[in-house]
């Protein structure tokens, strides 16, 4: 009760009390249709907006990468597979600081400062909270064991097992397979939005050779999967699910048996060796040697082993065999040969004095043949089968460059051959169009004589000539090398000669004679064959000599010598197998890499018995079978 | 207005008698304790499918509950003039108990609010100031005709700012903020000038931005700017907010339905049971959820605020519009900062958010308004 000893305005404090009472109801009320208001806009005018946030937080669509296609050779050999990598990743979300558990990690397993620059450039760029951020590939099992052991320690860090491409031959099929490794940005941007799409669960691309040649069809098709997640990106359930197309599997004709014999055939020398099929065109065995271990490319080189590979003065990421441009030298002979003949500037009978040297007439420069003392009487046969210079300095100059350079196109020279490859050298077959583009000046005589025995300005791939000798082995029948067993293209070459032409069948006899014949420069490499050999040798000159200077392969440094060149066909009367074999440095063609061609030729042509077995074309009836219309 | 007339209206009794006799002589106000029930019992459902189903997370909020209705029932039996006598002596013990936190309270999650008491538990002090600052004006103003004078309200601004201050310190925004809205809404029905309130606003909008550079923890200066811009920081402090908002939104008029809601059942919502248990109930609940709920916390506002109007005292009408109008600042900054109009201090839902010693100091306050209802003496004229 209120005391009576106060003397308070109880009525005027009733009524300041009640004011204010109903104040604050009002107050009250109006607030509480602040947040009723606030509601409203939120559920009911922004609601679809926050129903969108809503299952973009909750639904996923997952992009889930189709298993690359495997790679196999002729015989069903594995020759590029997928298999589990484990590395090891940060779900940055669950670090509690990243750097020190990237100290941490880095006590345990060997971090290279390009692993932590990667890793940091992925961290900043946009990415989804909560997926897995990569910091290193190639764990071994050792080190998997070590971060196991502490990984209750590092929340955030887990180990992942993803496929990756590998190749079980290493180097073998280095040059002819490529390789594939990370996709990047400008991979992506290079494709149109669709194949961005078919990429979105990709990480590797492939690089050179096979592996870039077929991406696409090595690829497959991506799939996707709906599911619903929670905060922590955990799968809850999957809500729908389009599963990938498996990316196709490429045979190639290939021989892992050729290829082998092939490369053993080259040792450490610098080189290589294309075999062919001319029969479909089928490439049997790519060799470029050096070669190097694509797996190091795949998961990312470390700087350190590309270094080594850059620096190395063999050029071991080189791909000679489709790059290289070498002067084919005398293994053209045969192609030259044929194009005097057809122009009619000589014929078989026709012979003439070789004193060691050749000089047009009122003219003082003299074009040395490779033999000092001269071949004596010449004719064309011998010409061949000696490689005498001075008949073709003869007979070319009195062809003129229009006409051999006009007749050789059609052997697939001066341009690409075709193949299913990238990055094929086009090599040159010089004209007097081609000096005035290119060099800006008119077409000599003597660049006429260098020519007829390929030298000058001429260059080949080792792939170029492999492919031209398929098409001398089937009489200027069109051949586009293949990698992989795919029918291939029409091709637009024209036969350069009649199949029917005399001239192929007294060519091949002379070319015979060049391995079988007992004066023949190739003579090495065909003793105790099963089979006739038709082959041409050649030397390519690194520099040229003075006229008077003496060519001394000893006094030379190694790398100055001239490269060995042999190209060849067999068995010559039923041709199964093209060969071309370089041997940088390597000297005498017919002494150097002679040999090499034959164990190729052996390796395709033998069964394991050691007897002849002409194993059958892979794609039958791929090229109109022209030789055996016209034998 | 008369007033007088309206407290002797037969129809405020009716209430009691209406069937409720019991409720009456047990000192129990049968509207006031049918809403909190029903606000309670909701409360639960929510938590069960904001706890992911968990019933133990229910079983041990029922039993807090539980414990909230007895402090209820206890002090609604006190008489009002019981507690204005000890209103003083609770206030300094408070005052000591913040003092003593400050040096020997326990650490949790980089504040130091709580005390151990051996063998008993641990408590927050800061829960005792929540009734003993608004009994402590009102205790003032008691002895003290109205309106405020000047040299009242400074003396009232000091009886409040002291363990406000100290609360602030430990640091908890929340709490430090509701003790003062506990004191300072005593002055506003005591009668404090429009004028001063005015100026004090004026104040306030040119303080807070000092308060923001000199006054504010780091992680309370974040807050705010999160609460600006949220956008800037998506994954880490604007997380919260964003994903609030979008539970909000997302239940629409008619809500996902109980236990359907994908932000907070796929963890989406943090504090999903505690500070942010609303954005479950708007997501589930969908807007009719959201305005059923609001219905009842006005409810009870509402027969706070009748009770106050129909308190006899000067003491009694001051404590009980506080503790009602107190109980609205919990829900309106509950509710604003969950659906982003404010910037996100850490206050409950009250009596449905999990935990919190809250849940019984708020119970226990709803006891002080029973008891002032239901001792109320027949007057005559």
């Amino acid at each position: 009760m209120r005391s009576p000893m106060t003397f308070r305005d109880h009525h005027n404090e009733g009524r300041i009390f009640s004011t204010r009472l109903l104040w604050s109801a009002a107050i009250v009320l109006v607030l509480m249709g602040v947040l009723a208001g606030r509601m409203f806009w939120l559920q009911a005018i922004q609601h679809d907006r926050y129903i969108t946030l809503s299952d973009k937080n909750r639904v996923q669509t997952q992009a889930i990468a189709p298993p690359r296609g495997l790679i196999f050779d002729r015989r069903g050999e594995l020759l590029a597979d997928n298999q589990p990598d484990f590395s090891l990743a940060l779900i940055v979300e669950q670090v509690p600081n990243i750097h020190d558990t990237l100290a941490l990690v880095a006590e345990k397993i060997a971090l290279e400062e390009a692993d932590i620059e990667r890793f940091w450039r992925r961290v900043r760029s946009p990415r989804r909270p909560w997926e897995p951020v990569p910091l290193r590939a190639r764990l071994t099992e050792e080190e998997i064991a070590r971060v196991a052991v502490v990984q209750h320690e590092m929340p955030g860090v887990r180990i992942d097992a993803n496929p990756i491409r590998h190749y079980p031959h290493d180097e073998l099929f280095a040059h002819v397979l490529g390789y594939v490794n990370r996709i990047n940005a400008e991979d992506l941007e290079r494709m149109t939005l669709d194949e961005q799409a078919n990429y979105s669960g990709t990480h590797f691309y492939g690089r050179l050779g096979v592996e870039r040649h077929y991406e696409r069809l090595l690829h497959g098709r991506v799939g996707f999967r709906k599911v619903e997640t929670n905060a922590r990106g955990r799968i809850l359930q999957v809500l729908e699910q389009i599963p990938p197309l498996p990316g196709e599997d490429v045979h190639l004709h290939l021989d892992i048996r050729v290829q082998q014999a092939a490369w053993d055939a080259l040792g450490e020398r610098r080189g290589a060796v294309i075999a062919m099929d001319p029969r479909d065109g089928g490439i049997l065995a790519f060799v470029s040697r050096p070669g190097f271990d694509p797996n190091l490319f795949v998961t990312g080189i470390s700087h350190r082993d590309y270094s080594v590979y850059r620096d190395d003065l063999d050029r071991p990421l080189f791909n000679r065999a489709l790059q290289g441009q070498y002067p084919p030298g005398s293994t053209l002979k045969p192609i030259t040969g044929l194009a005097g003949l057809d122009a009619g500037v000589t014929d078989w009978q026709r012979t003439m004095w070789d004193p060691g040297y050749y000089r047009l007439e009122g003219q003082s420069r003299v074009f040395r043949d490779w033999r000092r003392q001269g071949h004596g009487w010449v004719d064309m046969h011998k010409s061949i089968v000696e490689s005498c210079d001075t008949y073709f300095y003869d007979m070319g100059f009195k062809m003129g460059i229009d006409r051999m350079h006009d007749f050789k196109v059609r052997f697939a020279l001066g341009d690409r051959t075709g193949i299913d490859l990238p990055g094929e050298a086009r090599g040159i077959m010089p004209s007097r169009a081609w000096k005035r583009a290119v060099r800006g000046e008119p077409w000599f005589h003597g660049d006429t004589i260098n020519a007829s025995i390929g030298q000058g300005y001429m260059l080949t791939s080792p792939l170029q000539l492999a492919v031209s000798t398929a098409i001398f082995a089937r009489r200027g029948g069109p051949v586009v090398p293949r990698v992989a067993q795919l029918t291939p293209p029409a091709s637009p070459i024209e036969p350069a000669l009649s199949p029917e032409s005399r001239h192929w069948d007294r060519m091949t006899a002379a070319m015979v004679d060049v391995v079988h014949g007992a004066r023949g420069t190739a003579r090495a490499m065909g003793q105790g064959a099963k089979y006739r050999i038709a082959a041409k040798t050649g030397t390519a000159q690194v520099f040229s000599l003075g006229k008077d200077e003496e060519y001394d392969a000893e006094e030379i440094a190694e790398r100055l010598r001239d490269h060995a060149l042999i190209v060849g066909f067999a068995p010559a009367d039923n041709p199964a197998i093209a060969v071309a074999v370089l041997v940088e440095n390597g000297g005498s063609g017919g002494s150097s890499a002679g040999p090499v061609a034959r164990q190729v030729m052996d390796a395709w042509l033998l069964n394991d018995a050691g007897e002849l077995e002409i194993p059958p074309a892979a794609i039958p009836g791929a090229i109109p079978a022209l030789m055996a219309e016209h034998r | 207005m008369n007033t007088e007339f309206l407290r002797q209206m037969p129809s405020s009794r009716s209430f009691a008698t209406n069937g409720s006799g019991l409720l009456w002589r047990l000192h129990l106000d049968s509207p006031l304790l049918a809403a909190l029930l029903v606000l309670c019992g909701g409360g639960l459902l929510v938590l069960y499918s904001a706890g992911d189903s968990n019933a133990d997370l229910v079983v041990r909020q029922a039993i807090r509950l539980g414990g909230g209705f007895m402090a209820l029932l206890i002090l609604a039996q006190v008489p009002p003039r019981t507690y204005r006598f000890w209103a003083p002596a609770v206030y300094a013990g408070g005052l000591a108990l913040l003092v003593l936190v400050l040096f020997i309270g326990t650490e949790a999650k980089g504040a130091q609010r709580w005390l151990t008491v051996p063998g008993v538990g641990s408590f927050q002090p800061a829960e005792i100031m929540k009734l003993a600052v608004p009994a402590m004006v009102a205790w003032y103003f008691s002895e003290r005709s109205l309106p405020a004078r000047f040299r009242d309200v400074v003396l009232v601004l000091v009886i409040t700012l002291v363990p406000v201050l100290l609360i602030a310190r430990q640091p908890d925004l929340g709490t430090s903020l509701l003790v003062a809205a506990a004191g300072l809404l005593v002055l506003f029905v005591a009668g404090l000038s429009w004028r001063l309130i005015l100026a004090a606003l004026g104040l306030l909008a040119v303080a807070a931005p000092l308060m923001y550079f000199f006054v504010l923890h780091p992680y309370q200066r974040r807050r705010v700017d999160t609460f600006f811009n949220p956008e800037a920081d998506p994954l880490g402090a604007g997380w919260n907010i964003i994903q609030s908002k979008t539970a909000i939104g997302s239940g629409g008029i008619s809500g996902k339905g109980w236990l359907n809601g994908t932000q907070s059942r796929l963890d989406f919502l943090p504090e999903s049971s505690t500070d942010f248990i609303l954005a479950v109930l708007a997501e589930e609940g969908g807007l009719i959820g959201v305005l059923m709920l609001l219905g009842l916390y006005l409810a009870v506002i509402g027969r706070g605020l009748f009770i106050s109007w129909h308190a006899q005292e000067t003491f009694s009408r001051l404590l009980a519009s506080s503790l009602a109008l107190t109980f609205f600042i919990y829900v309106f900054v509950n509710i604003g900062m969950v659906s982003g109009l404010l910037p996100v201090v850490g206050v409950p839902l009250p009596l449905i958010s999990y935990g919190g010693t809250s849940i019984v100091t708020l119970l226990a306050g709803f006891g002080v308004l029973m008891s002032i209802h239901t001792h109320r003496k027949l007057m005559s004229h």
